[in-house]
């Protein structure tokens, strides 16, 4: 029975060991990507980064006396795309609420988010961990406001608010708790970046704290029913989700195993040492007093109008990868890289149109992304554009040049720009294909090496050092498939 | 000459047209009026003669130029609910200490751009919450109207204004200005209308933009004006209105010439009488009132018909909750980090305790406790989320209403102006002075008040109508019809002007 039973247990590499047996970890994440959008949620405020601290507020986002929310069309769409992204129910009709608290950086002492009725219901993202595909429910995605920032370095006695960020509309993803490892979580956050960013609905910046994820981590023995949830909030890059994780459940474990009980509880990720500590228990937990907001009606759009972004929707991360592998005949590992980033497949795209699929992808992934890692560069700040690349690739393909002669025309392109194929015409790089041309070559070097004609004759091994002298002596141009050949011949090897 | 402040505001414009006198003469004859009375009203907390005199010689040049806008010239008081650019605005609450907006409520630019001509800013209960006007951080606002004894003396007794509009209510009852600003949250425009002898249209919501008015109840909170007869209550209301894009609960219809109706009666106007209006001990000055109200319609050619609300009795219950709950999160802002007062404590926590304690009044505190408390979790449902539903239920009732009448009339206060402290210990008989007007807010329809007669003590009393959503016009014609049977209520005696 049950072939479901069994694919449903814990697959044993997920598994953590403890000193009662093995352990699984479940893991839900909530991850709160900022909309990529010009003016803020609901006023029409800048959400340029990095400007001087309260240069972008409105009198809406401080709060001002008698002041009103105005929904931004904008990231309304932004969150229907991404909604569609993900496969997902997007709802015709939604609604605001208001979660109240207080806190300095906070204006209306109210965060409007949305809590019964969100703007996206259930949906899924794919994931591959380990050669395995899985698929992650989506919960739901929801708008809200960003909170401002609290400075407490800049003063001794008083802590400095900039509301810059006040106001500024997020995304809040919500999974299912179906994610069994550090990896998948990993895996997860990565491809939902991968998807926001195909979808341009958000830039999914870590560093710049556009993209964060609080992490819902719980361990039972494999098969009992759900533990006590811990959540970790903030992580703000996936290596600290995957070293968040990590910790959390080895300390749930710990205390289980050692006759303790967990508490549910906020904590806290210090990245510095590596460690997730309580921030507040369930009793300090806010009664944020969820209403629905009475300076906004509820947002409601026909589904012609989901219809209608939906035509246009860029074609998605999945949806590439696949149709890379089918046309370009690319290995599932390659179609991966390539299309990790949108610049970057377009930028595949591009060298591959109508040349060997596979030649380009090494030549993307190995040439040009090694180059790009080791200066660190973005895709887009490339030297050598993808119609350069496509040359290389046509110089490779038509034998006019050899592998080795490509990768020094490739740095001739890199540091001095300039079309390929004259490069190589005016630098006489051409490939000599000419077998009297090379049959000279070897001829002089058998001749001017009698004792090495004799050792090779004994080591067959040898021809190797022959190859090298006559590729020297040809400036690196001659066909080594016909160097091979005529020096075999001729060494009767 | 004659004393300008006793004109109405279409008398006013009439002179301004004729140029009987100009706008600096009339704005100067109101700022010497509340130089001389205000001191024993207390309707201004905030006169703004420069301001006024400053818009008064602009419009004197339009005038001249005969460029005059529809309300050129003519001096309004505005509500310290309504943010005023560069004017100090506080909603009557020491928690916004000496704020000063960078920019103009919506109601008050249109008015601006209209002509009119601010004399100054109203006293309000703190926060429109109140009834009496009693709980304002600037001290009371004492009625012009006082009792009459049944020996004809009349008493020196401080009568209320009404709430929370009180400061709007005293000025316009006592000729301060033509005309005034007001919000109705739960009858703060027709509750001090009725106590004054004056007339105040509470819109239909979104008919007026929010936008630029301190918040009491974001689903509740109307502005509209108190005026001195029916059509200057039409002259303001077609000023004040717009569609606004930057209220999103603002609603995009044409706004109607109401004075173009004012003349047209009611002839085979079907007017409702909702029989959970005649509440027990309704008292016999004031049944007297409705009565003569209805023989008033009916002898104009109006059809009358009882009808049923039935879900009436919940509707101040059910009021109670929802506007604490918003009041108590849109209150949250005054935290004294960006402005308004801020008393520092030891910690954050001790300066948002120390700062909201001394920045609220008693009642204010009342009410963001009740807010808080009906949207806790484990309350919600119980009372929130009830409240809503009845609601939707009092909505029903006016919906079911509208296919039997086009007008609903009821008195608009259970009894006529009470004295200070009369009610202010006991804040639910207080709360019992909405008990009328509370429904139309309930239902975001447009209700008026109209006088209609005095009490025993001589005092006003208002009769109020309801009308359907958006149909403002109804209203204004069936009002004239009031007003032209019981005739005006002026104050009978100036006494506030005797220094």
């Amino acid at each position: 029975m049950s072939s479901q039973k069994v694919a449903e247990k814990p697959k044993s590499k997920n598994l953590i060991a403890g000193a009662t047996g093995d352990w699984e970890v479940i893991i839900g994440m909530e991850v709160h990507a900022q909309v990529a959008s010009k003016s803020k949620l609901f006023s029409g405020a800048s959400t340029g980064f990095g400007a001087e601290p309260n240069s972008h507020v409105s009198l809406v986002d401080a709060a001002m006396p008698g002041m009103l929310p105005v929904i931004n069309r904008e990231c309304v769409a932004q969150a229907i795309r991404t909604g569609l992204g993900l496969k997902a129910q997007v709802n015709l009709k939604s609604v605001f609420d208001r979660k109240n608290y207080f806190y300095p950086d906070l204006p209306q002492g109210y965060q409007i988010s949305q809590y019964k009725q969100p703007i996206v219901g259930e949906g899924e993202v794919e994931i591959d961990v380990d050669g395995e595909t899985l698929k992650v429910g989506i919960e739901r995605l929801h708008l809200e406001q960003d909170a401002g920032k609290s400075l407490h370095d800049q003063h001794p006695d008083y802590s400095y608010v900039d509301l810059n960020r006040s106001g500024v509309a997020l995304m809040e993803i919500v999974s299912k708790p179906d994610l069994r490892s550090s990896k998948q979580a990993q895996a997860y956050v990565t491809k939902l970046r991968t998807i926001l960013r195909y979808l341009g609905t958000s830039d999914g910046d870590m560093e710049k704290g556009n993209l964060r994820a609080d992490v819902n981590v719980s361990v039972r023995k494999p098969g009992a029913k759900l533990g006590t949830r811990c959540e970790i909030k903030n992580v703000n890059s996936i290596r600290f989700i995957g070293q968040a994780i990590e910790y959390e459940a080895r300390r749930q474990i710990d205390i289980i195993e050692d006759g303790g009980t967990i508490d549910q509880e906020t904590r806290l990720f210090d990245s510095a040492k590596g460690e997730t500590r309580s921030m507040r228990s369930k009793e300090e937990a806010h009664d944020y007093r969820y209403f629905p907001d009475p300076d906004l009606l509820p947002l409601e759009y026909t589904q012609s109008y989901v219809d209608e972004l939906k035509a246009v929707l860029p074609e998605l991360p999945d949806e590439k990868r696949a149709r890379f592998m089918k046309s370009f005949r690319l290995s599932g590992y390659d179609a991966d890289v390539l299309v990790a980033e949108r610049s970057s497949a377009d930028y595949f795209e591009t060298v591959a149109k109508g040349r060997d699929g596979k030649l380009a992808a090494n030549w993307v992934i190995n040439e040009l992304f090694g180059r790009l890692n080791k200066e660190g560069k973005a895709i887009e700040e490339s030297p050598v554009s993808a119609a350069q690349l496509g040359g290389i690739v046509d110089l490779i393909g038509s034998n006019a040049i050899s592998g080795k002669i490509a990768k020094d025309l490739f740095e001739i392109v890199w540091t001095e720009g300039g079309d390929p194929a004259d490069i190589v015409e005016k630098r006489g790089m051409k490939q000599v294909t000419d077998t009297g041309a090379i049959e000279k070559a070897v001829d002089a070097i058998i001749t001017a090496n009698p004792e090495k004609v004799e050792q090779a004759k004994a080591k067959p091994s040898m021809l190797g050092w022959f190859v090298g002298q006559v590729m020297k002596s040809t400036g690196g141009k001659a066909n080594p498939a016909a160097v091979n050949e005529i020096l075999k011949a001729k060494l009767g090897l | 000459m004659t004393d300008l402040t006793k004109l109405t505001m279409a008398e006013a414009r009439d002179g301004l047209r004729k140029k009987s006198f100009t706008a600096l003469e009339l704005t100067d004859a109101f700022l010497a009026a509340i130089e001389k009375g205000n001191a024993s009203l207390n309707a201004y907390v905030l006169p703004t003669p420069d301001h006024a005199r400053a818009q008064a010689k602009e419009s004197d040049k339009r005038i001249a130029e005969n460029k005059a806008r529809p309300l050129e010239g003519l001096p309004v008081g505005n509500k310290d609910l309504f943010c005023t650019q560069g004017i100090r605005t506080t909603a009557c609450s020491k928690i916004l200490d000496d704020f000063k907006p960078t920019y103009e409520s919506t109601v008050g630019q249109n008015l601006w751009n209209a002509g009119a001509v601010m004399l100054g800013k109203l006293n309000n209960d703190e926060f429109a919450m109140g009834s009496s006007n009693e709980t304002s951080a600037f001290g009371n606002v004492v009625s012009p109207w006082r009792r009459t004894g049944k020996d004809g003396k009349t008493s020196t007794d401080k009568l209320v204004p009404g709430g929370s509009s009180g400061g709007s209510s005293a000025a316009v009852a006592a000729n301060l200005c033509l005309a005034a600003t007001a919000t109705d949250t739960g009858g703060s425009i027709r509750q001090p209308a009725a106590l004054t002898g004056t007339v105040g249209m509470k819109p239909t919501y979104g008919r007026c933009s929010r936008w630029g008015i301190v918040a009491f109840a974001s689903s509740l909170d109307q502005a509209g004006p108190i005026a001195k007869t029916v059509r200057d209550s039409a002259i303001m209301l077609k000023a004040m209105a717009s569609h606004d894009p930057k209220d999103t609960t603002s609603v995009d219809a044409p706004i109607p010439d109401y004075e173009a109706v004012l003349g047209r009666g009611v002839k085979g106007l079907r007017v409702g009488i909702p029989k959970e209006y005649r509440v027990d001990g309704m008292s016999a000055e004031i049944q007297k009132l409705w009565d003569d109200g209805i023989a008033w319609l009916k002898s104009a050619g109006a059809t009358i018909h009882e009808i049923s609300l039935p879900h009436t009795k919940y509707a101040l219950p059910a009021y109670y909750i929802v506007a604490p709950a918003e009041c108590s999160s849109n209150l949250a802002r005054y935290d004294g980090m960006r402005y308004g007062l801020r008393v520092n404590g030891d910690n954050l926590i001790d300066t948002y305790e120390k700062t909201r304690a001394a920045g609220f009044g008693k009642e204010v505190r009342r009410r963001i406790l009740i807010g808080t408390y009906v949207l806790s979790a484990g309350y919600y449902d119980a009372y929130y989320l009830k409240a809503q539903k009845v609601r939707t239920l009092i909505k029903k009732d006016f919906d079911d209403a509208w296919n039997k009448v086009d007008v609903v009339l009821t008195p608009t206060t259970p009894s006529p102006a009470f004295a200070f402290g009369e009610k202010s210990g006991d804040p639910l008989a207080m709360y019992l002075e909405d008990i009328f007007t509370v429904t139309v807010n309930m239902a975001g329809l447009p209700g008026m008040s109209v006088p209609g007669g005095l009490s025993a003590q001589g005092t006003p009393l208002g009769l109020q109508l309801i009308g359907k959503p958006f149909d403002e016009e109804t209203l204004f014609r069936t009002a004239q019809v009031i007003e032209d049977s019981a005739g005006r209520f002026p104050v009978p005696d100036a006494w506030w002007m005797k220094g």
